[in-house]
């Protein structure tokens, strides 16, 4: 396993991303965070953190789970577990921020606005992660990013809670749970 | 690797506590679903799902369907009035039919006991059964029991008290088992002429009088009299029922102060229960519909979303 960005590094990384946010929208009016569960949540978290530090406002947060929403719910992992989304608003007409922790085949992201758009019909939906590790199935791109890396087929991102907050490794992928066309990230 | 697999849902019996507690915690996501401006998830998209109904029932085979086509499954109803012929051959022929169409699920309902296993045992299909006989009614069971934790917030260590006819009730039958099961003490109470023979084979007390049967309770279950099931010899009349058996605002008094009422419905009101009770701010009878269709859509997912072998995990 090696550190592909500290905590130092998400942090910092994080408080750009809320003020990017922030700069393209003017403020915070109609403005959600949507974090995609779960390893969205803690990022999501974050963002709305650096958000009220920077504008003395609170933004909404909710989240999605995309379990029932996936292109491979039939022949997926045996029955995931599949969380509650919580969108806190409406969305109707707002600029809603999808936020994950990695972006990889893009498929996770596209079944993230399948289920967003159950919910009403935002204005714009843009998408913000800690770490873009490329190799896209589907034409999707993220709007925010804390760091883009090239990281081999055979290895995995994850962000993680560490005790001095969150830190992006890569580690060999050990168990082929996700078969080519079907990961989930 | 321990893992319970759910290939049919055909009873509790059998079911096992992870199972169980498996599909109540699925069903948490999916009434987030039912709860939605767009109630409908994309999940089980060209899925087959069929309702096989040949006893009539609007409520379960309609709450089945709307679960079905929630999930974006083909959902055909199908009733069994029209056949004449014997009802073994009917079964078995119709499930012939229904493996060639290629269903993915068979949702049953039928007179007799075992109507359930005998489609089980001849199909490639999932079968769920939605009531067959006297035998049970499994997913009456789970959304009683869900609706039970969403007030309650838990099952064990909660007293429940099932009430009425208790010998034909497959509800009760379901109940008995899958409660205990999750740690709650069940409390049967019927006329003694609609407790079965051996009470002993529900492992849990039973009552012949409805007042004892109450004291203290923190969920009362009523089940409905079934006026076509009874010929007349089994309780004079519906009046004499009520009076000594029905729940009244004063009975319902007998039990824990923050105490729920339960009907599986169609509601015979005045008889088992009384206008007040049912409509009064105990009554959680309308969110035991809610939660039907969570929980169908819970165990249709689960049996469908894995072709040939869906799993459950311990």
């Amino acid at each position: 396993m090696r550190v592909l960005l500290d905590a130092e590094s998400v942090s910092r990384g994080l408080r750009r991303v809320a003020g990017e946010i922030v700069e393209r929208h003017r403020g915070t009016e109609g403005l959600v965070l949507v974090a995609i569960r779960r390893g969205g949540i803690p990022v999501a978290d974050r963002i709305a953190y650096w958000i009220r530090e920077l504008e003395r406002r609170d933004i909404p947060v909710g989240s999605v789970d995309i379990t029932l929403y996936r292109d491979d719910a039939a022949t997926a992992l045996p029955n995931p577990r599949i969380g509650a989304s919580d969108i806190p608003c409406s969305i109707e007409g707002a600029r809603v921020v999808l936020v994950d922790d990695v972006l990889f085949t893009g498929r996770t992201v596209r079944a993230a606005i399948d289920a967003l758009m159950d919910y009403g019909r935002p204005r714009r939906i843009e998408l913000a992660v800690v770490v873009d590790r490329g190799a896209r199935e589907l034409p999707i791109a993220a709007d925010y990013v804390v760091r883009s890396a090239e990281v081999g087929s055979a290895e995995r991102v994850d962000v993680i809670e560490s005790e001095d907050g969150l830190e992006a490794v890569v580690q060999a992928v050990t168990i082929p749970t996700t078969p080519p066309g079907r990961s989930s990230s | 690797m321990s893992e319970a697999r759910l290939r049919h849902l055909l009873g509790i019996e059998g079911l096992g506590r992870p199972a169980a507690e498996r599909i109540l915690e699925t069903s948490r996501a999916f009434l987030e679903v039912t709860r939605r401006p767009v109630r409908k998830v994309p999940t089980l998209r060209g899925k087959t799902i069929v309702n096989l109904f040949y006893e009539a029932s609007t409520r379960t085979r309609t709450s089945f369907e709307l679960a079905g086509k929630r999930l974006s499954a083909d959902v055909v109803n199908l009733g069994g009035s029209s056949s004449s012929t014997s009802k073994g051959e009917t079964l078995r022929d119709t499930v012939a039919t229904l493996d060639a169409m290629h269903a993915d699920v068979i949702v049953v309902r039928h007179a007799a006991s075992g109507a359930a296993q005998y489609l089980a045992d001849r199909t490639r299909a999932a079968v769920v059964n939605a009531g067959d006989g006297m035998h049970e009614h499994p997913t009456q069971a789970l959304l009683d029991a869900f609706t039970i934790l969403q007030h309650k917030g838990r099952l064990a260590g909660l007293t429940v008290a099932i009430c009425g006819d208790i010998m034909h009730s497959r509800v009760a039958r379901s109940n008995a088992l899958l409660l205990p099961l999750l740690g709650a003490e069940v409390r049967l109470a019927g006329p003694r002429t609609l407790l079965p023979a051996r009470t002993e084979a529900f492992g849990c007390p039973v009552f012949d009088r409805i007042e004892p049967a109450l004291e203290g309770v923190d969920v009362v279950m009523m089940l409905r009299i079934q006026k076509e099931r009874l010929g007349g010899a089994l309780f004079p009349t519906l009046r004499e029922y009520s009076r000594v058996f029905g729940l009244s605002r004063a009975r319902l008094a007998l039990a824990h102060r923050d105490a729920i009422v339960m009907h599986p419905g169609p509601l015979n009101r005045g008889v088992e229960i009384s206008d007040d009770v049912a409509d009064g701010s105990s009554s959680v009878i309308l969110d035991q519909v809610e939660a039907g269709v969570a929980v169908r859509m819970a165990v249709l997912y689960l049996l469908a979303s894995e072709p040939g072998q869906p799993e459950v995990p311990a």
